[in-house]
């Protein structure tokens, strides 16, 4: 009994799950396409030439199923060219507007992906609601702790000043009233005594301490401030455009040289020239939300965009340039003297030497500033201390063998070289 | 009256330290020695009349060892150096060519193409550039000499890369953009 029972359970069960099944699967293939499915594809496929809300080097995408026929766009995505050529009317219109850019043809896109990606460029613009509910509750939060900072210092000074005061009116009523029961404090010791800034000059000894010690500190402080002069460690300029590193080298990961490419082949590593900026800027045109922070508003980092954009001439509704350019004044951070000669290609390329060993944790920095002091003392020190990357470097094979062997060491530092010669760096 | 001058005093060095700010660079001793007497590189000067020590080369000039590069930046040539333009570098020396390009590739491609060349890089993978494509891409079926092209001129939102490769650099990042096309498509 027990086991027909159990069978009876088993072939419900199977019996349940088969209907669910099948009523999922007629679901699957009733609901005509899926806009999840479609947005991966189309972030793949589409969004390097096409957004959903604003012209790229393609139109602007969103609501694309209602303005053409779907057998047409089909034939589109797959091979725009060949429409062209068979002399569709709306195809020609299409490549007389966009050309010379054409769009790659998608043979790999099935009628059921090409549904699927219209599905998704079919949906309504979603509202920055949230967004916009969310960035002025954060801004306030941060103001008020900003506030929160300031009122509790002024309270402090106030109960502090309050103090002062009041130690002050304690001590005058208490001589007030020692006074009024004719108390006399201290004022008969007070004459007898001998001032001590008199004893002081009396006591030759301590006079002569007093003297050499004040002449040393003096000397201290001179000497420090005589060696800083010159020396821009920390100098932190304003720039014309707020570029942070912290977003491009930290965030992002760009590398150094992306930007400051001539660091591998010359004495410079080269402010980028605005089209460098543009190779991405030309797709990204405003900051993610959750790149702004407390300090700095997405808002700002938006218009120091637009500041980059206004620079170069560059024209987001049209994608084009107007050839209207302006220089951008960047302040020049890390500046040799004159007398001094530094190559980059030389440490970056032939020593193999990080960026950040000179120029700091670059991809932390907000605002860029030096790091080093750069004076002759740090170069040298950094010469001692550094082995030559000998490995690898045929042209310098033999002589790297004969210092070796002069020196008996293994690795070469700079310095064994010659690299603190003075017409090394000085010429 | 001393109380005030006391008070004078304090004030004053308070007002002399919070002067020295870092966003004006130090003094300098002897800035005859320091200055350039030469124009500096990116420096303003009214020698020129845009105002700059940066010039750009006189029409027509070439570096020594300039190959002229005849495609222009049209939809024609571009199918032409696709189907005819062929890598100048010597096969022999192929390994050391595509250890250079490999490493200048991961400096300049790697981060929106991925140093696979699958199109997931860095940035697509934060969703900042989107729709990079695969190097196998069929619709594309990208050659050495496309490779090249695109890289002299840029496509679509893809920039020019000549001001940060040379004509050898390019050849060699060419060359490994194709090595990865072929690991993609095993």
């Amino acid at each position: 009994m027990k086991k027909v029972i159990h069978r009876n359970s088993v072939v419900r069960v199977l019996g349940i799950g088969l209907a669910l099944f099948f009523s999922l699967s007629a679901n699957l293939t009733a609901q005509e396409a899926d806009p999840g499915a479609g947005k991966s594809l189309f972030n793949t496929y589409c969004a390097a030439c096409h957004n959903l809300d604003r012209n790229m080097t393609g139109p602007a995408l969103r609501g694309v199923g209602d303005k053409y026929e779907r057998e047409w766009l089909y034939e589109w995505i797959k091979n725009s060219q060949a429409l062209i050529k068979s002399g569709d009317e709306q195809a020609v219109a299409l490549w007389d507007q966009y050309q010379p850019a054409v769009m790659t043809a998608f043979p790999q896109l099935s009628n059921e992906d090409i549904d699927n990606i219209i599905a998704y460029t079919m949906q309504p613009k979603e509202e920055p609601k949230a967004e916009v509910a969310a960035g002025p509750a954060a801004g306030a939060g941060a103001g008020e702790q900003g506030l929160g900072n300031e009122v509790v210092l002024a309270a402090l000074a106030l109960v502090f000043g309050m103090l002062v005061v009041m130690l002050y009116l304690v001590n005058k009523t208490l001589r007030r009233i020692a006074e009024a029961n004719g108390v006399e404090f201290a004022r008969a010791e007070e004459e007898k005594r001998l001032p001590i800034w008199k004893a002081f000059v009396q006591n030759q000894f301590l006079v002569l301490v007093t003297t050499i010690f004040f002449l040393l500190g003096g000397a201290y402080f001179a000497y420090g401030y005589l060696m800083q002069i010159g020396v821009d460690q920390g100098y932190m300029p304003v720039q014309p455009i707020h570029y942070s590193h912290r977003i491009h080298a930290g965030e992002n990961e760009i590398d150094c040289k992306y930007c400051h490419s001539s660091a591998r082949v010359s004495k410079h590593s080269g402010i980028p020239s605005l089209n460098v900026c543009m190779n991405c800027h030309k797709s990204i045109v405003e900051v993610a939300p959750e790149t702004a922070t407390a300090e700095y508003s997405k808002e700002f980092y938006d218009g120091e965009i637009q500041k980059l954009y206004k620079a170069v001439g560059w024209d987001m509704n049209t994608q084009s340039y107007t050839g209207e350019t302006q220089p951008v004044k960047w302040v020049r951070i890390h500046n040799l003297p004159d007398f001094a000669y530094f190559n980059h290609s030389q440490h970056v390329e032939v020593g193999g030497i990080e960026c950040q060993k000179c120029h700091g944790p670059v991809e932390e920095m907000e605002v860029m500033y030096q790091y080093s002091p750069l004076t002759m003392g740090w170069c040298i020190n950094c010469h001692r201390e550094t082995n030559v990357k000998v490995k690898g470097n045929e042209y310098y094979e033999k002589i790297h063998e004969e210092l070796s062997k002069k020196y008996g060491v293994e690795e070469l530092t700079v310095a064994q070289m010659g690299g603190l010669e003075c017409g090394k760096c000085h010429y | 009256m001393r109380i005030i001058s006391k008070i004078a005093i304090v004030l004053s060095v308070v007002v002399l330290a919070s002067c020295n700010s870092n966003t004006a660079p130090n003094y300098q001793f002897m800035p005859n020695m320091y200055e350039s007497v030469p124009y500096d590189t990116y420096q303003e000067s009214g020698a020129f009349r845009n105002g700059k020590e940066g010039q750009l080369p006189v029409e027509g000039t070439v570096p020594r060892g300039f190959e002229i590069y005849e495609y222009a930046n049209t939809l024609e040539d571009y199918n032409l150096a696709k189907a005819n333009l062929m890598s100048p570098l010597d096969s022999l020396n192929m390994e050391a060519d595509l250890k250079t390009g490999k490493e200048l590739y991961n400096i300049y491609c790697a981060i929106c193409h991925g140093t696979k060349g699958n199109g997931k890089g860095k940035l697509v993978d934060r969703e900042k550039i989107l729709g990079v494509p695969s190097y196998d891409d069929a619709g594309r079926a990208i050659t050495e000499g496309s490779v090249y092209h695109v890289i002299h001129y840029g496509l679509n939102s893809m920039g020019s890369y000549a001001n940060q490769l040379n004509q050898t650099e390019r050849w060699q990042v060419a060359a490994y953009v194709m090595q990865l096309k072929k690991d993609l498509e095993k």
